[in-house]
């Protein structure tokens, strides 16, 4: 790991009217580390991601993303070009849902080339080998790549949409949720899949989950989120073994049955 | 021996006088005047006026007679007509309160000041053919009230006095009035372009929206605050002039809908408003578009955009009839050309097709053979 | 209309007030100061249906001049019925000369096609446009669109071309063949056959793109760079035809195919219908002309 950050999170902080989104989070990002933000449903976690993944402006805080040059630029001041360039290129956002992620209507192979056509790739060939290779290692079969993803099972999708972000060889992929609403063994394999990808690809990750096992597997460092705030936060075996904000020692005692 | 198809001048030549003809019909039938369409096909007249947007009855008898009957057809005649008519200048916004009201009626309180007044409506006639037009005999003549009527404030003006409903709202000082005859569309837009283009949209295609919302399409709770028809002054600022110049009356079908919000992070809860403002007599029309105009709303109030008629770009850029004919109808303009590429291309595909079906049945017979 | 006299309305000379003109000058002018950009204008409701060309009608009128010689094509031919229609529109409302030699035109109003006989410096040649956004099938919302050209995200235009390859095993758009525009802009070069497309690229000519209906002009500038879309492993290509034209022999031009019984049988003929008479005149024979020249009106 770098001694320089790769996102610096400030004082961040998103209100719906008087409503509190999140509130006043900071938090520094390594890259090829992932960090968990864990919190029942309207704790802030997917607020939060949102305004990290520039989906939604904060309403105060700052948060600094250090490009490919080494530079840090201010994400809400960066124009909608460069932001959007960032998403394509750079980031990666892998939806719970896999429908808001990938396009149902074309290809398989044509999900994953998408985003290399979008930075100027113009060799069907290459493209569609790029494909393949891309499919086979979130195990889909290579003669699958023309099918739609509409006749994909959950796990195939999700699989697909990670695919799809995986292939600009991004340095930061933001997951909301990326296990929800599959199959506990489907799950499992997901979650196989994910730990390897990002261990090789040596991937720094903001992954949000509910699920405190997804956590542990995954994650090196987590927060805790309740009410908006962050409750607690450390490396990710320290908080599960040895919680110590209250919230905390309800939410493992209550949902991780080890 | 083959020759190419000419002559498509004279074809449509003689196309336009058989049309000539059958718009004349029987020459033993008296040919129809402009007074009479005006006179008893009022609706009709109303209608190309309101989507012609163009405010004259006798240029709407006149395309009507033009059109055969055929509404759109005389709305696009007036339409292509108006687009022509230079620009003087832009009337004050009219006082639908000041209204010389016809009819008013509201569904929201029993009575109010000014009362419930019926006028022509339809409603609660028995819809039975009355052979008794047929043979046209005389019409007795209507009751008319003796006196000046009283003052009719708007439903809406009674509501706002408690803060229960959404004011009038305030335009900016500098604020100029949209003008989509003028100005190019672009979204997302302001209420004002957004309520002329409805305004001039197909009733029957906001009538289906407005339907849409109620059926829970974006369901908006609506109640009908008050409809009213009746004649507005129109008045004219002229530079030179230190009052406001006015020009006449013209016949207008307001409906403002009355709609249940819960209020949101900006607005307490309130009444909301959906309004709608056409040309003539039409209460259907006017319904309609104050539905979808509280529809289109949605983002404003922080609601989901989940239906068909919440949705501004759908609504609005498919709404206008002569539009939609005309692109409807361009089909059966030629396209052969790009017809000619097409069955090219798949002429091509088909013979790929079936030599690689044939080539794999020769595969599969030598390795049977084998 | 007998009865009603001619108080009714007059026009101005093309129809347009001068006020229209100018803003549809101005939107044309903005056009060809950035080539392949869609300029929002406030189209005119015209006396013809909005899909029949009331977008290059409201072009073509902004632009003409008494002194203006007028040729309005559709599928290539000058005598097909909404041609006729267009043209005795403007010979009515501007009284101009009109033709149906390409070369002598000064305007060649036109729906689907570019004459075969190239275009020089001086000509005008404006296009009916239905559906101007190339991204319009892959993204139907316009405020999309317009970001997407904005920040120059295309990456989907070539999806739809990727999508093409894998299942038909080449690109299957024949005509509104996307193009890129001085390495700008994406623009549809209207619903021609791709065939036409090489015609665009650095034509001597001005070309101004009209969409009535959807209030969008844009232009290419002469001698602007017009490059169709591909894949570097698949190339852009034209259609070619097996055969010439059976009228005049031509080849290398735009064939319509007839069909000449009810067996099936049939002949390709030049769709510019200008181009294969002057062959004709030529003395050129194709294996189906008739024995001796039809008088042309």
């Amino acid at each position: 790991m770098s001694d320089v950050p790769l996102l610096r999170v400030s004082a961040l902080s998103k209100f719906y009217g008087s409503r509190i989104g999140c509130e006043n989070v900071s938090f520094d990002l390594w890259p090829g580390e992932v960090l968990a933000v864990v919190g029942e449903s309207g704790s802030g976690k997917t607020t939060l991601l949102n305004c990290l993944s520039t989906r939604l402006l904060p309403s105060s805080g700052t948060a600094s993303y250090r490009m490919r040059d080494g530079q840090f630029r201010e994400l809400y001041r960066m124009s909608e070009a460069e932001r959007r360039f960032l998403m394509r290129t750079d980031w990666g956002f892998v939806h719970q849902n896999p429908a808001d992620g990938l396009r149902m209507t074309v290809s398989a192979g044509a999900n994953v080339g998408e985003r290399l056509m979008a930075v100027g790739d113009r060799h069907y060939g290459k493209i569609r080998a790029t494909a393949v290779d891309w499919l086979s290692r979130v195990e889909i079969d290579e003669d699958r790549i023309d099918d739609e993803p509409r006749a994909f099972s959950g796990g195939m999708r999700q699989r697909l949409q990670i695919a799809r972000n995986l292939v600009t060889g991004p340095r930061l992929v933001f997951m909301d949720e990326p296990t929800g609403g599959l199959d506990v063994s489907v799950q499992a394999r997901l979650l196989d899949l994910l730990r390897g990808l990002v261990t090789d690809l040596g991937l720094a990750a903001i992954v949000v989950t509910h699920d405190l096992a997804v956590a542990r597997l995954l994650s090196q460092r987590m927060m805790v989120m309740k009410d908006g705030r962050v409750v607690e936060s450390g490396l990710t075996d320290r908080v599960l073994d040895d919680p110590r904000a209250p919230y905390t020692q309800l939410l493992v005692s209550s949902i991780l049955q080890v | 021996m083959y020759v190419a198809v000419k002559g498509g001048e004279a074809a449509i030549a003689n196309a336009h006088a058989l049309l000539a003809d059958r718009r004349r019909g029987d020459r033993s039938v008296p040919a129809l005047r402009l007074d009479q369409i005006v006179e008893q096909l009022a609706l009709g007249v109303d209608r190309v006026m309101s989507e012609g947007s163009l405010y004259d009855r006798e240029l709407a008898a006149l395309a009507i007679v033009q059109a055969r009957g055929d509404m759109i057809e005389a709305i696009f005649l007036i339409r292509a007509y108006r687009t022509t008519l230079p620009r003087f200048g832009y009337t004050r916004a009219i006082d639908t309160g000041a209204m010389l009201v016809e009819r008013r009626v509201s569904a929201t309180y029993k009575d109010l000041p000014g009362g419930q007044l019926l006028g022509p409506t339809f409603d609660y006639t028995h819809r039975l053919l009355d052979p008794g037009l047929a043979a046209g005999g005389d019409v007795a003549s209507p009751l008319q009230r003796a006196s000046e009527a009283d003052a009719m404030p708007r439903v809406s003006a009674i509501l706002a006095r408690e803060g229960l409903i959404e004011p009038d709202g305030d335009m900016p000082q500098d604020h100029i009035p949209g003008d989509i005859t003028r100005e190019p569309l672009e979204f997302p837009m302001a209420r004002d372009i957004r309520l002329q283009a409805l305004s001039r949209g197909d009733e029957g295609f906001l009538l289906a929206l407005g339907y849409s919302t109620q059926r829970g399409y974006a369901r908006n709770h609506p109640f009908v605050g008050e409809v009213r028809i009746g004649e507005v002054e129109l008045e004219l600022d002229v530079p030179e002039l230190p009052f406001a110049v006015p020009l006449g009356s013209a016949r207008v079908t307001e409906c403002q809908m009355v709609n249940q919000f819960k209020g949101s992070a900006k607005a307490p809860p309130q009444f909301t408003r959906g309004y709608g403002l056409v040309f003539g007599q039409s209460e259907r029309k006017a319904m309609a578009m104050a539905l979808c105009d509280r529809a289109l709303r949605a983002t404003e109030f922080g609601e989901d955009v989940v239906a068909a008629a919440q949705d501004e770009e759908f609504v609005i850029s498919h709404s206008d009839n002569v539009q939609a004919t005309g692109f409807v109808e361009h089909l059966k303009l030629p396209h052969y050309v790009d017809f000619q590429a097409e069955l090219d291309l798949v002429r091509r595909m088909r013979a790929e097709h079936d030599a690689r079906e044939n080539g794999g049945k020769v595969e599969e017979k030598r390795e049977a053979a084998e | 209309m007998t009865a009603q006299p001619t108080d009714i309305a007059t026009y101005n000379f093309a129809y347009l007030d001068e006020q229209t003109k100018r803003m549809i000058r101005r939107a044309i002018l903005k056009g060809i100061a950035i080539p392949g950009y869609q300029v929002p204008f406030a189209s005119r409701e015209m006396p013809m249906p909005y899909g029949w060309g009331t977008g290059g009608v409201q072009v073509t009128a902004s632009i003409i001049g008494p002194d203006d010689v007028l040729k309005v094509i559709d599928q290539g031919a000058d005598d097909t019925t909404n041609a006729v229609s267009i043209r005795a529109f403007f010979k009515k409302v501007a009284n101009v000369a009109v033709t149906t030699e390409t070369a002598k035109a000064t305007i060649i109003q036109t729906r689907h096609r570019i004459p075969e006989h190239p275009l020089t410096s001086g000509q005008v040649l404006v296009y009916q446009v239905p559906i101007p956004e190339p991204l319009r099938f892959l993204e139907p919302r316009e405020t999309e669109t317009r970001k997407m050209h904005a920040l120059e995200e295309y990456g989907l235009m070539h999806v739809k071309l990727y999508e093409d390859i894998a299942r038909h095993g080449r690109i299957a758009t024949t005509y509104a063949y996307p193009v890129k525009v001085e390495g700008r802009y994406v623009m549809d070069p209207s619903p021609t056959p791709k065939f036409d497309n090489p015609k665009m690229h650095r034509s001597p000519a001005l070309q101004l793109f009209g969409a009535g209906r959807e209030k969008r002009i844009y232009a290419l500038p002469p001698f602007t760079d017009v490059v169709s879309l591909d894949f570097e492993d698949h190339p852009f290509e034209v259609q070619t035809f097996d055969q010439p034209c059976a009228l005049c022999a031509a080849e290398n031009v735009y064939l319509d195919e007839v069909i000449l019984d009810d067996h099936g049988d049939h002949m390709f003929v030049c769709s510019d219908t200008d181009h294969c008479e002057k062959r004709r005149e030529q003395g050129r024979r194709g294996d189906l002309a008739p024995e001796t020249m039809e008088p042309t009106q």
